[in-house]
Formats: C-alpha cells, structure tokens, sequence
C-alpha cells in the first residue's frame, strides 16, 4: 500500500517536474480527425433535408411543366369531374373523391374498433393480457400492404358480394378497399391510443374511483379526455395513412377514374392512378408523366399538412402531469 | 352521463327522494359498465380474428384440388404396361423424339444434350413438352377438405378428360423455378433474388446514414436552428407516402443520375437495356424510404444509453468520437440493429415505389448485377393478383407464404440478434 502510494507521489513530482519545464497545456487541441467525423454525421442528417428538398423540387418541377401545358387549365384541374388524358381532360375531383371515399370507410372502421381496442388495453386488460394481445395486433400493422390488397380481393368483395348481391357490388369497389385499410390502420390508431391513454398517471383514475365511479365512467368521462391530444394526433397520422395507401386501392378498388359516391362501384384512387400509369413504360415527355406529378404534389400537400396538424396537436394541447 | 354527476352535487345527496334515486341508478350504471366491457373485448377479438381471417384466406388458397388437363393423356405414353414415370430415359427420350417436332428437338438438344440429363430432368421435358398440362380449375383448401364429393362430381361433369389432383402450390419447385408464363412451372426464384439484391444495396446505404444522423442529432446537436430543423424535417419525411418515394426515385435516380444507375458511367451495357431502371435505383429509393424510420429507431435506442456512462469517459480525457464510438454505440447497438431490421423488413414489404421506378413484370433471367433489370417478391405477388385467372391467385397465395416466412425469419433473428448483444453488453 504504501509502496503503492509511493510510486503515485513519485511519478506526480515527475510530471510537476515536467510541468515546470514546459507549461501543462488545458487549451483544447485542435483534432482534425473529431472535426471530419462531425461534418460526415452532420452530412447524413443533412441528407434528409436535401430528401425533402428533392421531393418538392421535382414534383414541383413536373407538376409546373403540367400545369403550363396548353390543354391544362387549373381551374378545370380542380372543378373537372372527369380524368380522361386520352381527350385531354383533366379535371382531378374523381381521383380525389374515390380517396376520400376509401379513406372514409376506413376512418369509418378504424377510429371506433382502434379506440375500442385501445381502451380495452390500457384500462381493462391485465398485464398478461395485454402482453399477448399488443404485439399480435402489431403484426397486423407490420404485414406488406400487398397482402392486404390480396385480402380485400380474394376475400373481401366475395363477401361482400354475397352479402349484398352480385349486381350491386362489382368485382372491383371502392367499400372493399376500404374496408381493409380500416383494417390496416387499426393497429396504428389503437396503438398510438393507448400509448395516450397509458400516459395518464393513475392518480386520476384512482380519485375517480373513489368518487364511486365505474370503470367505465373513468375510462370514457377522465382518463379519455385527459389524453385526447394523442388521441387526436393518432386519427390524423391514420388519416394522413389512408389518403397515401396505394397498393389495396391499387389491388380492390378499381383501375379507372369515376365520379360515384356509391361505395359498391369502381373508382380509381390518386395512388391508384400513379401506379397504373407508371407501371407502363412511361415516356418523359407526355403529358401523363407531368400529370402523375401534379396528383404526387396535391398528395404530398395533403398529407404533409395532415402530419404537421398532429405534431401541432400534440405540442399545443398535450397535458403534462407531475 | 351528465345526469351521474349531477346526482354527487351535495345539495342532491342530502334530499332523501335523491338518494333512493341514486340506488336505484346503480345497477343501470353498472350494467351499462359491463356491457361495455364487454364492446371493447369484442373489438380487440375482432381485431385478432381478422389477421386469423387474413392467414387463413391465404392458406385457403395455396392449397387445395386442381383439374389438370392436359394435352396428352400420361396414361396412353405408357408402354408395356410399364407407366410413365418409371420408363427407363432411352424410352422417354424416344418419346420426345416422336411426339415433338423435329426442330423443337434440336433447341432442346442444343440447351442441353439429352444423354447429359438426368432421368428426372428428361421425366420433366417430357411432361412439359408432351403431356402439357394444363390448369383447368382448382378449389380453395376449405373447400377440398369438406365438399369433396361436390368437386369430384363437378369436375366429373365440366372437364371430363381432366385429372383431378391435390395441389400444393407452394413448395420447393416454387422456390427455385423462374417466373413463367404457364402458372404450373412458375416460380418466384427471379423475385426473390431480386429482392434480396435491392435490400442488400438498401441496407449497406441506410444503415450507416442513418446511424450517423441519429448519432449526430442526440450527441452533437445542439440547440441550433439548424438542428432543430432537421429533426422536424424527419419526422415529418416519416409520414410520406411510400409512393412519393417511389417518384422522387423516378425523377432522381431513374431519370437524372441515368448515367450512373444504368451503369453506363462505369461502361456497363446491359443487354436488356433496364435504362435506369435498375436494382440500383431500387435500391436507393427503398434507402430513402426507410431513412426516416430508421434515424427516429437509432435515436430512441441512443437516447436510451444513461448518461452517466458519457460523463465517465468524458471525465477520464476520452474526446467525444471516443465516448460515442466505444461506449454509447456498444451499448447502443442492440436497440439499433432491433430498429433496423424493424425498418428493413418494411423495405422489403413495399410495393408501390419499386412499381413507380419501373419494376420489370416479367423477367425469367436472374438478376446478376447492380444494372440489372429487377423485379421483385411484392411486385410478383401484385402482378399475379392483378391477372383474372384463378390459378394465379392461388400462386400469389404461395408467394405471400414465402414472403411471410422471409419477414418471420428476419424479425425472429432481430430478437436472437437483440438477445446475443444485450447478454455480452452486461
């Protein structure tokens, strides 16, 4: 030990012997190699904005190309109720109505069986329970969206189909579609729901109980309530989610522009029409490659504004408890 | 509900006529808690039983009785008594010579010579080539197990000449075998291989950006406009539409950097002339896509790193690429890699940009360089779904299993992966 001591004391009277021949330096050393390293991690998070960039410069870009085209007028793009570029028709309402329709019936779906599921999960499921339960809806929201095009195809519409008759729902209809992306998105809104819903500290439920409340009072009248920033944020990134899903649309709603409100017929979607066009070989100077920009810009307008709308949400109205 | 909490305003309890009021509520309110109980345990049933429905459907379809008719009866090729498939090779090479024209006979000799071929591969020549069969109808597997008898006797009637066989669509012919135009001897070799091509290009980009970005936003950010920017900026690319993606990926790497995804920059000339629509571009693209995803993941799994750890090595003279390197990413890693595989298995899933950039729908040749054309597991699956005939939904059925079991192998070996780290980290 003392030795030990020793040999420490020793080898600090050499370094103070040193430290008097030339001063201990405590000024930051420059080191060149740190400084690279920094501006390559700065880089790779830069390249997102360049990504965001990118994104909006060539939608942009094509998008100004379409709209500068002599046949196009931009009132018609968006008061038009046909979409047929063969005759030169571009009016951009059918698209968006069969997406507000599919995206509808699967809101329709979606929020009450999500808050549902949610409730069920953070105020009455026992822990076991909801450890089996939580990551078996997961898979579902982790399954390609392929698979669920495939499902609404292959079983949605020939029950359907049954269900109300052959000659009232065709092969392709917007309902099917919808209904299964209900189905798609219900994890993602039951998920965020109960995460809300799971964040409000259990003071609250318990000075509800002691009040005489029941479980369901506390649940639907204090513990909802209290998280419904989440809540809310949750149903506009499903929304956000529905009005970009493409392959379902693609798959069971139909391939085809066409103005309907009836659920049971067929009608293209904005993403549905972005992939049936460019899964030609498209050439870069028609009007139909200029075209699926101008629909890429309005959907990416959309659902952008959608997400920033729920981040907004979140930060404005979220409570913070102790 | 308002009524209820009237009902606890004090001035209400103290009347006696209230109180009886409020007993009496008490049963309704606790029936209508259980009946309600009861509606959020159906709807998370509802939830489990549809991904039941989802699976089963898909199981429905991979299996089940098909008519086959085929051109030439297999019966009628036996010889001697002897039945087709245990004729020696010289009698089955004798009957391609008699049944096949004669210049079919010399490509197929020029593939391969026949005396070359095993007794299997020539068994199968003879098949495809003189049998032909041909698929004239098939059922789901619900229907095969419990409505034989409706099949046998349906069958009976429409294809009289045909052979009614158990089928399974999926199997290890399914596997290997290229794509093809006859659903019987088609397979997803090409899309898998395609696949596994574009999510190798897509993970060795991702991964290293999107590990740095995450490093840089939790350790050297500071509270800079800067920062701040780039953090909203990728929350918000995580809520793009893939299909967005799948234009940018068009624009860009299709179109603007042609010179490069089609390799002509490196003085690769492809033959197909895939013109930038490449495995590369595809590739690149899927990268975007999983950026976001995969930069929120990493920074979860670092911020979850104590800081304590940081302060120790900071304290002890190590510069902040030091801590990073050897002490926040060590125990970093298996949250990372957990979150990326998570994202990866999504890259894997997407269908939508590959068909935007320009998948090829049909190729029969593997994929043998970054600047081939590409195609792959989702957009087979989308391709065979979208064609009328119901055999090639039973198909797509047996490539959604494949592509199931790639996505199950991959996440169970994200969990192996996590438990491996997180055993020699502590």
């Amino acid at each position: 030990m003392t030795n030990q001591t020793n040999t420490i004391i020793h080898s600090y009277m050499k370094m103070r012997k040193g430290a008097a021949e030339k001063p201990f330096d405590l000024r930051k050393r420059p080191r060149p190699a740190e400084k690279l390293i920094q501006g390559f991690l700065f880089a790779c998070g830069a390249l997102s904005i360049l990504t965001t960039l990118g994104i909006v410069y060539e939608l942009g870009k094509e998008a100004m190309l379409f709209f500068r085209n002599p046949d196009v007028n931009l009132l018609e793009f968006f008061t038009g109720t046909k979409w047929q570029p063969q005759i030169l028709e571009f009016g951009i309402l059918p698209l968006l109505n069969a997406t507000l329709m599919t995206s509808a019936v699967a809101m329709l779906i979606a929020i009450p069986l999500g808050f549902s599921v949610a409730i069920y999960l953070s105020e009455y499921a026992s822990p076991k329970a909801r450890s089996i339960l939580k990551p078996t809806l997961e898979v579902l929201a982790g399954l390609p969206t392929v698979v669920y095009g495939y499902f609404a195809l292959t079983f949605m519409t020939p029950m359907l189909r049954s269900i109300f008759g052959q000659n009232i729902v065709q092969i392709y209809n917007t309902a099917s579609a919808g209904l299964v992306m209900g189905i798609l998105i219900l994890p993602l809104i039951s998920s965020m729901s109960e995460d809300a819903l799971s964040a409000v500290p259990s003071s609250l439920r318990e000075a509800a109980y002691s009040l005489g409340a029941t479980k369901l009072e506390t649940a639907l009248k204090i513990v909802f309530p209290a998280a419904l920033s989440g809540i809310a944020a949750a149903v506009i990134v499903g929304i956000s989610r529905a009005v970009g899903e493409t392959m379902i649309v693609a798959i069971a709603a139909g391939a085809g522009p066409n103005f309907t409100f009836n659920p049971f017929r067929s009608a293209e979607t904005m993403t549905g029409h972005i992939v049936r066009i460019s899964g030609g070989d498209l050439s870069y100077a028609s009007i139909d490659y200029n075209s699926i920009f101008a629909i890429g810009l309005m959907l990416f307008l959309i659902t952008l504004g959608l997400n920033i709308v729920s981040q907004r949400i979140v930060r404005r109205f979220r409570e913070v408890y102790e | 509900m308002s009524r209820i909490i009237n009902q606890y305003s004090p001035s209400q309890i103290r009347s006696n006529n209230k109180q009886e009021q409020f007993d009496s509520n008490l049963p309704v309110r606790h029936r209508r808690a259980k009946t309600w109980h009861l509606i959020f345990q159906i709807s998370t049933v509802i939830g489990i039983v549809v991904l039941m429905a989802l699976l089963y459907n898909i199981i429905n379809q991979a299996f089940g009785f098909v008519a086959f008719e085929s051109k030439v009866n297999p019966d009628s090729l036996a010889m001697d008594g002897i039945s087709l498939e245990n004729l020696s090779k010289e009698d089955l090479i004798r009957i391609i010579q008699d049944k096949v024209t004669a210049s079919r006979f010399r490509t197929l000799e020029k593939e391969k010579p026949f005396l070359a071929r095993s007794h299997e591969e020539v068994y199968s020549v003879v098949i495809q080539e003189v049998v032909k069969p041909k698929v004239a109808d098939s059922w789901s597997l619900f229907d095969s197990l419990f409505h034989r008898k409706t099949i046998l006797v349906e069958s009976a009637e429409k294809y009289p000449q045909a052979r009614l066989e158990f089928h399974s669509w999926i199997g290890w012919d399914t596997v290997t075998t290229p794509q093809s135009s006859n659903p019987l001897n088609a397979g997803v070799r090409t899309a898998i291989l395609g696949s596994l091509w574009t999510i190798a290009i897509t993970i060795l980009v991702a991964f290293p950006i999107g590990v740095g970005a995450a490093i840089y936003l939790e350790e050297y950010a500071t509270q800079s406009w800067i920062s701040r920017i780039i953090q909203t900026n990728i929350n918000n690319l995580a809520g793009v539409p893939s299909i967005i993606y799948g234009m940018l990926g068009l624009a860009i790497f299709v179109r603007a950097f042609n010179l490069f995804t089609s390799g002509a920059a490196f003085g690769y000339t492809d033959p197909a002339n895939a013109n930038g629509r490449t495995i590369l571009s595809a590739g690149l693209t899927l990268a975007l896509l999983i950026l976001p995803l995969l930069i929120i993941n990493s920074q979860e799994a670092i911020r979850a790193v104590p800081s304590s750890l940081r302060q120790a090595s900071f304290s002890l003279g190590a510069t902040k690429w030091q801590t990073v390197w050897y002490h926040v990413l060590p125990n970093a890693i298996p949250g990372i890699l957990t979150g990326s595989i998570l994202a990866i298995s999504r890259a894997i899933g997407e269908t939508a940009p590959l068909v935007v950039i320009g998948a090829s729908t049909f190729i029969t040749f593997d994929p043998d360089s970054l600047f081939s054309k590409f195609t792959s597991l989702p957009i087979q699956i989308y391709q065979w779904t979208s064609r009328p005939q119901a055999e090639f939904r039973n198909l797509a059925a047996a490539a959604i299993i494949i592509l199931l079991i790639l996505l199950l192998g991959l996440n169970a070996s994200a969990i192996l992966l996590r438990n491996r780290f997180n055993q020699r980290v502590s």
